[in-house]
């Protein structure tokens, strides 16, 4: 099997798994990073989004072989301590039912904030329409999202 | 998962038993079979099992509140962890029908307040003086000459002494955790990407594992080919057990890439069904005479006969799959002297006691670890994952995680069964005289309370009855079973009905509430005055009738698992389309224990029914579902959420549960909403689809 070398979370990693392994099974199986959750492995719910050079990406669809070279972020290194302004607005709303969805959120919230660090309701809604909460916390999402863009800004 | 973490832990109740002579006899606490609950560690820090399952309900949180409560710790020295699956020492570990605070309220705190009179016994001991003369509060007891000892100083000795039976408990005007805004106790995890689900879970060793499954319901495996399956890197195994055949991996991907390399052949041994098929024979159904009547007061005959006008109305329901965000999986580890069984279960000690028998073993080899669960909305009541897992390990000698795919989690279902009934209300001199309510479903017919929930009580003839179709697609219990499509379709009933009548639709359900009111018909399963005090709210607090004109109001109020809900949806059209633009959901669920999970539960079934109103369906043909992932599956995303706002009613009564309750009224309050944006009445779920576009538009 090939070997990848990848960028996770500002620490090198190396890998010995297929060309199509998709980088949200590298994470979970052989790099012991399971914060980033499987949901439907089509790119639809959000569940496994990752930064991947600051973008939001679903790491689903992201084949280990195009992984390399880039910088990788996971939810377990949006900071050190969970204090990333997000995290920390998701606390503070106790945002989470099941919460197995919210690291997605979180990380597709915190792409939103970087590139646009004060967003309208809509612009809130719109980029975070691709994040199936199943539990439908989505009206604490949004207040979670409007409390971090306020810190920020 | 059950360890106390950081805490050098003391077990209160039982960790004392190997070490000191004679040993607590547990026979002896009456908490009714609770008790191993609590450590206390030398600091007086307090580590609280919760004993059910936690499936995003919130009751890892609530439940050890209500302990630490009564043991009268700050809540800032409590470190929260699962409990295991423990018959001895638990009981009802369950996560279902919204039935755990309800039946957690007394025991846990009885718990909690004996764990404290032992402490204060133990500290008064040791002062020589009389418990009486000693007090507890946030972990420190004092005496009457104003000493002070910690829980952790006493500990010890306090576990070995004999167990106080009537311990008094608080007042709920001294409460200081219960009715506090309390954080999720996982949310420092679960923010930052812990493992805690059973996804997460993994063991030295441990085979990944992904079944292929009948493509159709009615099949049976016939041959099947797996020869490309073992050629692909990471396949170490693929094994037939029953109907399935299991591909074993040292990877998620692999397991599942070899899966989609196998070929088989099925042969169908019973109808593939269509949901064309359901369609005429519930209606067949509805129109036929082999009803089970699970209720009937008066003459409802009588009643339509003699009716001046008969109201009568058709509603259906789809099949709706869980789609908790977790796909269903779960890790087996069976061996010659055990079987370990860990993952996201409703049911645990049920599920236990199945693989203990399908393997023919005995259950006292069985151990079960409840992960947290990434949501369950009644799908992981059934442990077919978790026996899936323990017959593949058993043939496969090795530990194992079966790992369901998105697709096999929304084809190999358990589904909400559809639904049909058929509602007829009779109406003389102005008065509603009768009411008959007729249920076609598939399988399984709802449940023998919910005959005595509201409108039962309230007519003086009045009639439930049931009939079903036996289908070989598997159905159960998703979140609110049955009433999550009844009340739906008899709050929109009485909407019509009010129509007719030409009274005030809320007035309409006030009035009959007051025929309720002492009644000595122990069947009745409400209380008229709650709901009629959450009616009244609702009112207040949505300004009832008092928005502006763009915005429609819908009404609907319902009693179920315990809890009474009155909801009322503002919608405004958009193009001409209904949008949903606010809730307002008033709540009696008795004493809050925790008011920000209760407000997360309260608000996300109201969301949830929205969403599985709007666009939940799923549909069969030639036994195959239609639809397998989110991309021909529609779950109400954020840009379709409304605000809800949520108000509870002030309460004395001992807590009810919340996960269920809020969700099945508000299909009605949606659909009655609509009907007075654009005239027209839904009688079909999911509303989007067969909300005729055409006739609203303009």
């Amino acid at each position: 099997m090939p070997t990848f070398q990848l960028k996770i979370n500002g620490k090198s990693q190396t890998v010995e798994v297929d060309n199509d392994t998709p980088l949200l099974w590298v994470l979970r199986d052989h790099i012991e990073l399971v914060g980033t959750k499987f949901g439907c492995g089509i790119g639809q719910c959000g569940a496994c989004t990752i930064h991947v050079d600051g973008v939001a990406t679903r790491s689903c669809l992201l084949k280990v072989s195009d992984a390399s070279e880039k910088e990788i972020t996971t939810i377990e290194g949006l900071s050190e301590y969970g204090t990333h302004p997000v995290q920390v607005a998701w606390k503070d709303i106790d945002v989470p039912q099941c919460g197995y969805c919210q690291a997605g959120q979180i990380m597709t919230a915190s792409a939103l904030l970087k590139s646009n660090p004060s967003p309208n309701e809509t612009e809130i809604r719109d980029a975070m329409r691709g994040n199936i909460c199943r539990c439908a916390s989505y009206n604490s999402i949004e207040k979670a999202v409007q409390v971090a863009a306020t810190k920020l800004s | 998962m059950a360890s106390g973490g950081l805490l050098v832990g003391f077990n209160l109740f039982t960790a004392c038993k190997p070490n000191v002579e004679p040993p607590v006899d547990i026979s002896k606490l009456n908490f009714n079979d609770f008790n191993a609950f609590i450590k206390i560690s030398d600091e007086g820090k307090v580590t609280i099992f919760s004993p059910n399952p936690e499936i995003g309900q919130g009751v890892k949180t609530s439940m050890p509140m209500l302990i630490a409560e009564e043991l009268d710790v700050p809540w800032s020295d409590v470190h929260v962890a699962q409990g295991v699956l423990d018959t001895a020492n638990y009981t009802r570990q369950v996560a279902g029908g919204s039935q755990s605070l309800r039946f957690g309220w007394e025991p846990l705190r009885q718990t909690g307040a004996t764990a404290r009179q032992m402490l204060v016994n133990a500290a008064a001991a040791r002062w020589g003086v009389d418990p009486s003369e000693c007090s507890a509060s946030q972990g420190v007891i004092t005496n009457g000459k104003g000493e002070q000892l910690g829980y952790g100083d006493v500990v010890k000795e306090a576990a070995v002494l004999e167990v106080p039976e009537g311990v008094t408990l608080k007042d709920p005007k001294n409460f200081t955790i219960i009715g506090q805004e309390i954080s999720n106790v996982d949310i420092d995890e679960i923010i930052t990407g812990k493992p805690l689900f059973g996804l997460d879970y993994t063991q030295e060793g441990m085979q990944y594992v992904s079944v292929l499954r009948p493509p159709a319901f009615g099949q049976t495996l016939v041959s099947f080919d797996d020869t490309n399956a073992r050629s692909v890197n990471g396949v170490t195994d693929v094994l037939q057990f029953g109907n399935k055949v299991a591909v074993l991996a040292t990877s998620t991907w692999a397991a599942m890439k070899g899966k989609k390399t196998l070929t088989a052949n099925w042969q169908q041994e019973s109808p593939a069904e269509s949901t064309e098929m359901h369609d005429e024979l519930l209606l067949g159904l509805l129109n036929g005479s082999t009803f089970e009547t699970l209720r009937k007061d008066g003459d409802v005959k009588k009643a339509f006969a003699e009716a001046d006008q008969v109201l009568e109305r058709t509603y259906e329901s789809p099949f709706l799959p869980h789609n908790c965000m977790e796909p269903m999986n779960f890790f087996a580890n069976v061996t010659d002297s055990k079987i370990e069984l860990v993952g996201p279960i409703q049911t645990p000690a049920g599920t236990a006691a199945r693989i203990a028998q399908m393997l023919e073993r005995e259950e006292s080899e069985v151990s079960l670890e409840m992960t947290r669960m990434g949501g369950g909305f009644g799908r992981r009541l059934y442990g077919d994952f978790a026996m899936e897992a323990a017959e593949v390990s058993n043939l496969a000698k090795k530990p194992v995680k079966v790992v369901f795919s998105r697709e096999d989690d929304m084809a190999a279902g358990i589904y909400r069964p559809a639904i049909k009934y058929r509602i007829a209300a009779s109406i003389k001199d102005g008065k509603l005289t009768g009411y008959h309510l007729k249920e076609a479903a598939i399988n399984n017919n709802m449940y023998g309370l919910i005959p005595n929930f509201f409108p039962a009580g309230a007519l003086e003839n009045y009639q439930v009855d049931v009939a079903n179709y036996r289908s070989n697609i598997t159905t159960g219990a998703w979140r609110a079973p049955y009433t999550n499509f009844l009340a739906s379709a008899e709050q929109s009933f009485f909407d019509e009905l009010a129509e007719l009548m030409e009274v005030d639709r809320i007035q309409l359900h006030v009035d009959l509430l007051q025929n309720v009111k002492g009644t000595t018909d122990e069947r009745i399963q409400y209380d008229p005055s709650r709901l009629e005090g959450v009616i009244h709210k609702v009112v207040e607090k949505s300004n009832w009738g008092k928005v502006p004109e763009e915005v429609y109001q819908g009404f609907a109020v319902y009693y179920c698992h315990n809890t009474h809900v009155a909801e009322v949806a503002d919608i405004v059209l958009d193009n001409g389309l209904p949008v949903v633009k606010k809730v307002t959901c008033v709540v009696d669920c008795g004493i809050v224990v925790n008011p920000l999970g209760a407000s997360n539960q309260v608000v996300g079934g109201v969301i949830d029914g929205i969403g599985h109103s709007m666009y939940g369906e799923l549909t069969f043909n030639d036994g195959v579902p239609q639809s397998n992932n989110f991309n021909t599956y529609q779950l109400i995303r954020m840009d379709q959420t409304p605000q809800v706002d949520v108000h509870f009613i002030e309460s004395d009564i001992a807590p009810t549960g919340l996960g269920e309750p809020t969700l099945p009224p508000v299909g009605g309050a949606v659909a009655n909403a609509i009907y007075k944006a654009t005239g027209k009445r839904l009688y079909k779920q999911p509303f989007m689809k067969n909300l005729d576009v055409q006739s609203v538009i303009g």
